[in-house]
């Protein structure tokens, strides 16, 4: 096993990709992501690989859409406003089934917002900003740690169901130092790409990468192939973590940087003899809607936590399917809620005060 | 019996949506019969943004990409950094590459990229319908200038080829005309040039080519084709605006004024 | 158990985050959980600097500190900003070669330390975190000195390696500060 090494969230990101065999970088500055293309500009080169700074992040899509679409393994990232510009890559690169990881270390909005860490690009991600039927594969990291073996699955989902995969963290993550085990070098799985463009070299046929349908019959094929594609991923790839859920009286449902707020407010509340369990969604797409079967007849209440004015919280509704009531708390726009905050919410729903 | 034409081995055999007296078909066919007399049709890659030619990819036998409008450039830049050595063509129109894809074309010829954009200027948007371009001339009646392109509000035509010319990474700037029989054999001898530069890896290489819209312009194609002499070779003059070399005499002529 | 929630603060190229880091490197050496958290982004281009380090016999939950149980203020802004986080019988740690001594909260074990005399009196004002630092390690035991010499070889590497006996004179002199102001005021082994 690799030695343990203190790093800083976004270049330890930068690193994971480098050595899951990401080949291809394409990158436009914006706060709080700005180490992952500054690592990648130092580092990629003595791995073989190639790294771009773009005009634009709606050109980093597209040039990630081009390396993607001619066989290479690529990473792109961006923070919350330079991903809304990328939205047209990412139905683009669904309609094509171009493979691809992202990552959005997000921050507070709408508009400029902040460059503090935020949560309220959860829609944009799972429900989706650009055109069109499709999904991203969104997985979201708690940890450094955990952040860096999702990239490792995001590769892997990425090429095997030849779809673009979301990493979406916060900038606290980005941002923030732990100490990491990385993967060995060339830690990824490859896979034959036999419908990249790489010129016929005149013993095939040519190779064509279309994204536009003339006849509705032929569309609407299209949209089946990708819908049976979505419904594979939902049943094979959700995945969450669970807490306390036998005897929670409250149970806490927070993802990414949130989970770890909940965590120490369990604690508050189990000094004061309150038990309360976490669900933790990891896949955002799919959602582990299964995940709320688990929760025992002692809950007595539901309680959404977010970095936003309460987004994940329709997706929770839909899990529970009313058989527990629902309530949000969260902050916003750069400002990260305190676990006294959340054990204190949890105490009003409860009665207990 | 001497074969006095076959059909071009680069083009498919799929029958053409391009409306008739377009002039997509040759610039698409003049393409495919350089790449082909250079050996190069298993060794290329071509993209085609949205516009008329999306499905450039039905005609031209070789590997391809559609791209979202005005995107073609980035995309290229991506599929050339996977493989450095392939021949690699973008074939943009003018909505695509001189109104929503500036930032893309600019910078990619910003770069120096080591590719050929083939930019079909036909003064007008065709694929929706013949609204205004970039490039639609003054006075020219589209459907969003009823009463003809005004200065006043719409400004004048972009001159792309002798815009691009100013970027340092241009190596190869051409503007072309389809307009005749001996305007397409030049045509084809300077698209030939663009991917022999590419080949050297000289940097970003750029052809205009000037060509009709028969139904959006409301003209026959005869009368397109006079139309385009009369009136956009004017305006967009043809001729070489940049091949390398250009820049290393310029420079020395500086360097020996000082 | 014993989990150690240190905010360091200051202003831009006093070497606050670097303070912090070589904690957390630290830690990590010593086996326990760590993290740090930067504030980032317009302050910290010339405004103040500040970080948050945890150093945990557990894992952390959240990197983020809102009850700290030792701040160290480099400069009269960062004081103002992060005294009020401490939690009462928590200690502050003082420069007070850049503001007088007043006023300080009743309920806090303050250390004062002449960072900036100190270091300038060793040799070189740029030392004056690694005085900063010896006493915030004396004082709050968050972590050893042994490891801390360990991080400074990995830190203090080809050009730099010149610099280290330097810096552990540094640390030395802050370490002495800080044993001997907290023996002063109570045996605060709970840290």
């Amino acid at each position: 096993m690799n030695e343990k090494v203190l790093m800083k969230g976004n270049e330890a990101f930068a690193e994971a990709a480098i050595r899951y065999d990401c080949k291809y970088y394409f990158g436009y500055p914006i706060t709080p992501q700005n180490e992952i293309p500054e690592y990648m500009s130092r580092e990629l080169s003595k791995a073989d690989g190639v790294f771009v700074q773009a005009e634009s992040e709606l050109a980093a899509v597209n040039m990630a859409y081009g390396a993607s679409a001619a066989g290479g393994r690529v990473m792109i990232s961006s923070s919350s406003p330079g991903f809304a510009l990328m939205q047209e890559g990412m139905s683009f690169l669904c309609s094509v089934e171009a493979p691809c990881v992202i990552i959005n270390v997000s921050r507070g909005g709408p508009g400029i917002g902040t460059i503090l860490p935020g949560q309220a690009d959860y829609y944009q991600a799972t429900r989706g900003g650009g055109n069109g039927d499709y999904h991203l594969i969104v997985l979201a990291p708690a940890s450094i740690q955990e952040s860096i073996t999702l990239i490792g699955k995001a590769f892997e989902l990425s090429d095997q169901y030849r779809n673009p995969v979301l990493i979406l963290v916060d900038g606290m993550i980005g941002q923030m130092m732990e100490p990491v085990i990385l993967p060995d070098y060339h830690s990824g799985k490859q896979i034959d790409k036999p419908w990249a463009l790489t010129g016929t070299k005149g013993i095939r046929p040519p190779n064509t990468i279309k994204s536009v349908y003339l006849k509705a019959e032929e569309l609407e094929a299209w949209n089946w192939h990708l819908l049976e594609k979505y419904r594979k991923i939902i049943d094979c790839e959700v995945s969450y973590e669970t807490r306390n859920l036998e005897d929670a009286e409250i149970v806490f449902v927070a993802y990414g940087t949130t989970s770890r707020i909940i965590r120490e407010a369990m604690e508050i509340l189990e000094a004061d003899h309150i038990r309360s369990g976490l669900i933790r969604p990891i896949s955002l797409w799919p959602y582990p809607y299964q995940s709320f079967d688990e929760m025992s007849s002692s809950t007595k209440a539901v309680l959404v936590v977010e970095l936003s004015q309460g987004q994940m919280i329709d997706d929770v509704k839909i899990g529970v399917n009313g058989r527990f009531p629902v309530s949000y708390v969260g902050r916003f726009g750069g400002t990260v809620i305190s676990p006294e905050e959340v054990a204190s919410e949890a105490k009003r729903i409860l009665g207990v005060v | 019996m001497k074969t006095v034409f076959e059909f071009t081995k680069g083009m498919t055999r799929e029958e053409s949506i391009y409306c008739p007296g377009c002039t997509h078909g040759i610039a698409h066919r003049l393409i495919m019969e350089v790449l082909d007399e250079m050996d190069l049709l298993g060794e290329t890659i071509g993209i085609s943004p949205v516009g008329c030619s999306i499905l450039a990819h039905r005609y031209m036998s070789v590997d391809m990409c559609e791209a979202a409008h005005g995107r073609a450039p980035a995309i290229a830049t991506g599929i050339k950094r996977v493989h450095p050595d392939c021949t690699l063509f973008t074939y943009q129109g003018d909505g695509d590459l001189a109104s929503i894809g500036t930032g893309e074309i600019i910078h990619a010829a910003h770069r120096g990229e080591k590719f050929t954009t083939f930019f079909v200027n036909n003064a007008i948007y065709g694929m929706t319908g013949g609204q205004m371009a970039p490039t639609t001339l003054v006075g020219q009646k589209t459907t969003t200038t009823q009463e003809g392109r005004s200065e006043l509000l719409c400004g004048k035509p972009l001159r792309m080829a002798e815009m691009i010319a100013t970027i340092e990474g241009a190596v190869f700037v051409e503007r072309v005309s389809l307009d005749s029989p001996s305007s397409i054999f030049k045509a084809k001898k300077v698209f030939r040039k663009a991917i022999e530069i590419q080949q050297k890896k000289l940097g970003f290489g750029f052809i205009e080519i000037l060509s009709t819209c028969p139904t959006n312009w409301g003209l026959s194609p005869i009368d397109s084709m006079e139309w385009l002499r009369t009136h956009m070779i004017p305006y967009f003059p043809l001729g070489n605006f940049r091949k390398p070399g250009d820049r290393e005499m310029a420079c020395g002529q500086e360097m020996g004024a000082k | 158990m014993a989990m150690h929630k240190l905010i360091i603060s200051g202003f831009g190229g006093q070497g606050v985050m670097m303070m912090g880091q070589m904690i957390a490197y630290a830690g990590m050496m010593e086996d326990k959980h760590v993290t740090w958290l930067p504030a980032y982004g317009p302050e910290m281009r010339g405004g103040t600097a500040n970080c948050s380090v945890i150093v945990s016999d557990k894992p952390i939950s959240s990197p983020i500190i809102s009850k700290a149980n030792a701040v160290v203020a480099m400069n009269y802004p960062s004081l103002l900003k992060f005294e009020p986080l401490v939690i009462p019988g928590g200690l502050l740690f003082a420069n007070t070669s850049l503001f007088e001594e007043t006023h300080f909260r009743k309920d806090l074990v303050i250390v004062s330390v002449k960072a900036n005399d100190i270091a300038v009196e060793i040799k070189n004002d740029k030392v004056s975190n690694m005085v900063m630092l010896g006493a915030v390690l004396s004082g709050t035991s968050v972590v050893s000195r042994e490891s801390l010499y360990k991080v400074m070889e990995k830190v203090f590497v080809g050009a730099k390696a010149k610099l280290i006996p330097l810096n552990k004179l540094a640390l030395e002199a802050g370490f002495e500060i800080g044993r001997v102001a907290c023996a002063e005021n109570f045996n605060n082994s709970d840290f």
